[in-house]
């Protein structure tokens, strides 16, 4: 029988990220159709509080490494912290959300327990007792199901595998997990974080939809001109208006980087497809893409797409969104500001 | 004034532009007619290199050596471009290059690599690669053999790398929503997962691909010969995904009619 460790940090105010309860909803459901016991751990400055808000999550204590040290994502911290909570478990199948802080130290963690490591599930089908995952390789473009024999399996989901587990305050049985790291093993500094200000914060997570600006914004239009800033103006407005996230195509963002004039709040974080992110949004709208399979990457986890595009045979759409409006996307876009301000 | 010595992991992934199609044959997947496919160094790799590179620019003495996992034929003809962007002393391995593979045994043949590089001096090595790679896209090597190689300070999705006045890295992270996380490490072996990082493809320099194909033609021809367990991972299934769209086209509307309709249903839950 398999023995379920799910891992979780809180954040900074002492909340769980909404990726992580969801993962912990997958990993409660995953554990009961297999029959395994359940154990959850949770990382962080004061994580005894935390897990305060997770009654009902184990019929186990939850394990909890709190402290100071821990307050910030850092790879000995955490490594350590993480690895003391896999050594005092014990489990067989290691589970945990792919937020950063988790995605950059599960797989030395997975290294120092002996274990073996998948990253990037998006499904665990079981079968007799037997698990597998499914995970996507070659950057969204191939998908595989797969399974291990070796124990500890560390399994890193994407997120948006279920509905997010509903906080519950109430009496939580804790077990505290010892770690303890010598000074000298911790040589970083954690000085805080660097946020977009203002307008120029276009990456929403949890926005309704993704809106995808593609290099055509900034190629000559009927009137055989550019018009880099009408096009920057008109998807800002968007952006404010719609409360939408900002994606691009890399062949825009490499334009930046040439020197071009282009969208001036873009950057590389805004990036989708095959050398970027792969976000996920119930929606997406697409302006002025081309391309082919590499890029539509980008929007493989988009459940509802449209497109806005003066070529009916762009392979951006056909056979990938839902509607394809042949049509000029610096009309359309000012007539959809136009209403969203009404 | 600090000096490095930068070592790069870096496989070869197939042009982003070419079909990828996987066939099962009896023993572990691959993709069809893989030996055919035009390769590149693998992006968030490269742009690894080029950081690296820049990096040991700034920074007199330092070096940069390029260790690479890849077929030797793909490799030979990857180097052809890459050779002429970089300075760099090629390590290489030969070993096939599809992501149908364990990271662990990667990582432990890099980290034995590593190990093995004469003059290097471990308490001057940055680590750098890509955060993932474009073929496996697990983002697990580099943490592992970084792990391997006992380094306790590791930065991954990383954007850009500082090196302040008294030899410490200030180091952007990538965090959710557009952020960064700023840490400051006090000084070398670290492991750095690059991003994009913020520098352009450099130009091609004829005299450096000179130069470094000196010295990458003897390495590939002694590139060590490396094949992975067979039993790490058991595949099930191995597809392209089915989700071609019944695409409704609209030619016939104007852009009042179409901004409309697209309110509608962005108001619609």
């Amino acid at each position: 029988m398999e023995r379920f460790l799910y891992l979780l940090h809180h954040e900074n105010d002492g909340s769980f990220a909404d990726r992580a309860l969801e993962g912990l909803a997958f990993a409660k459901a995953l554990a009961a159709q297999v029959g395994g016991d359940l154990h959850v751990a949770v990382c962080g400055e004061q994580a005894t509080k935390a897990a305060h808000n997770l009654a009902g999550a184990s019929q186990q204590p939850i394990l909890v490494v709190e402290g100071a040290e821990f307050a910030f994502p850092r790879f000995a911290t955490d490594a350590a912290a993480l690895t003391a909570i896999c050594e005092t478990a014990a489990p067989t199948v290691v589970l945990a959300c792919s937020t950063t802080r988790m995605t950059r130290v599960l797989a030395a963690v997975a290294c120092r327990c002996k274990g073996a490591i998948d990253t990037h599930i998006t499904g665990v089908s079981v079968n007799g007792g037997q698990l597998s995952v499914q995970r996507w390789y070659y950057r969204q473009r191939i998908q595989a199901e797969q399974c291990r024999s070796k124990r500890p399996w560390f399994m890193l989901f994407e997120g948006g595998m279920a509905p997010a587990w509903q906080i519950q305050t109430g009496t939580v049985q804790i077990q505290k997990v010892e770690c303890r790291l010598p000074a000298d093993k911790i040589r970083t500094i954690v000085e805080g974080k660097r946020t977009p200000s203002g307008e120029s914060q276009t990456i929403r997570p949890a926005a309704n939809l993704l809106f995808v600006a593609g290099a055509g914004w900034t190629k000559k239009q009927s009137d055989g001109q550019t018009h880099p800033d009408q096009a920057a103006s008109l998807i800002r407005t968007f952006l404010q208006l719609g409360g939408a996230s900002l994606g691009s195509t890399k062949s825009l963002v490499d334009l930046k980087g040439e020197g071009q004039t282009v969208l001036p709040f873009l950057t590389h974080l805004n990036q989708v497809g095959q050398t970027g992110s792969t976000p996920r949004h119930p929606k997406g709208l697409a302006t002025c893409c081309h391309g082919e399979e590499p890029h539509v990457v980008g929007w493989r986890f988009i459940n509802e797409r449209r497109a806005i595009n003066l070529d009916a045979n762009c392979g951006w759409a056909q056979g990938k969104a839902d509607v394809l409006y042949v049509a000029d996307a610096f009309a359309v876009l000012e007539e959809i500001n136009k209403l969203l301000q009404e | 004034m600090s000096f490095f010595h930068i070592v790069v992991c870096s496989g070869v992934a197939p042009d982003p532009l070419q079909t990828l199609l996987p066939v099962s044959d009896h023993s572990a997947p691959a993709l069809k007619n893989e030996q055919m496919l035009p390769h590149l160094l693998d992006p968030w790799a490269e742009h690894s290199l080029f950081e690296a590179a820049n990096l040991a620019k700034n920074n007199p003495q330092s070096k940069v050596w390029l260790v690479s996992m890849a077929p030797r034929a793909k490799l030979s003809q990857v180097m052809m471009k890459v050779a002429q962007k970089a300075s760099f002393e090629l390590v290489a391995l030969d070993a096939p290059s599809n992501g149908f593979t364990d990271s662990f045994a990667a990582a432990e043949k890099l980290a034995e690599t590593i190990r093995s590089i004469p003059s290097l001096d471990f308490n001057r090595l940055l680590l750098f690669g890509g955060w993932e790679s474009a073929s496996r896209a697990s983002g697990t090597t580099l943490q592992m053999t970084g792990e391997l190689l006992n380094i306790c300070d590791q930065f991954q999705g990383v954007d850009e790398l500082e090196v302040t006045n008294d030899g410490s890295l200030r180091v952007l992270e990538r965090l959710e929503g557009g952020e960064h996380q700023i840490s400051l490490c006090a000084g070398p072996p670290a492991v750095l997962g690059w991003a994009t990082g913020n520098l352009p493809e450099p130009p091609n320099n004829p005299q450096v691909g000179m130069t470094n194909m000196r010295q990458i033609m003897p390495a590939l021809q002694k590139a060590q010969a490396f094949g992975y367990p067979a039993d790490a991972l058991q595949f099930t299934s191995v597809a392209l995904p089915q989700q071609k769209r019944d695409t409704e086209l609209v030619k016939d509307k104007n852009p009042q009619e179409i901004a409309r309709e697209i309110v509608d249903w962005m108001r619609r839950q």
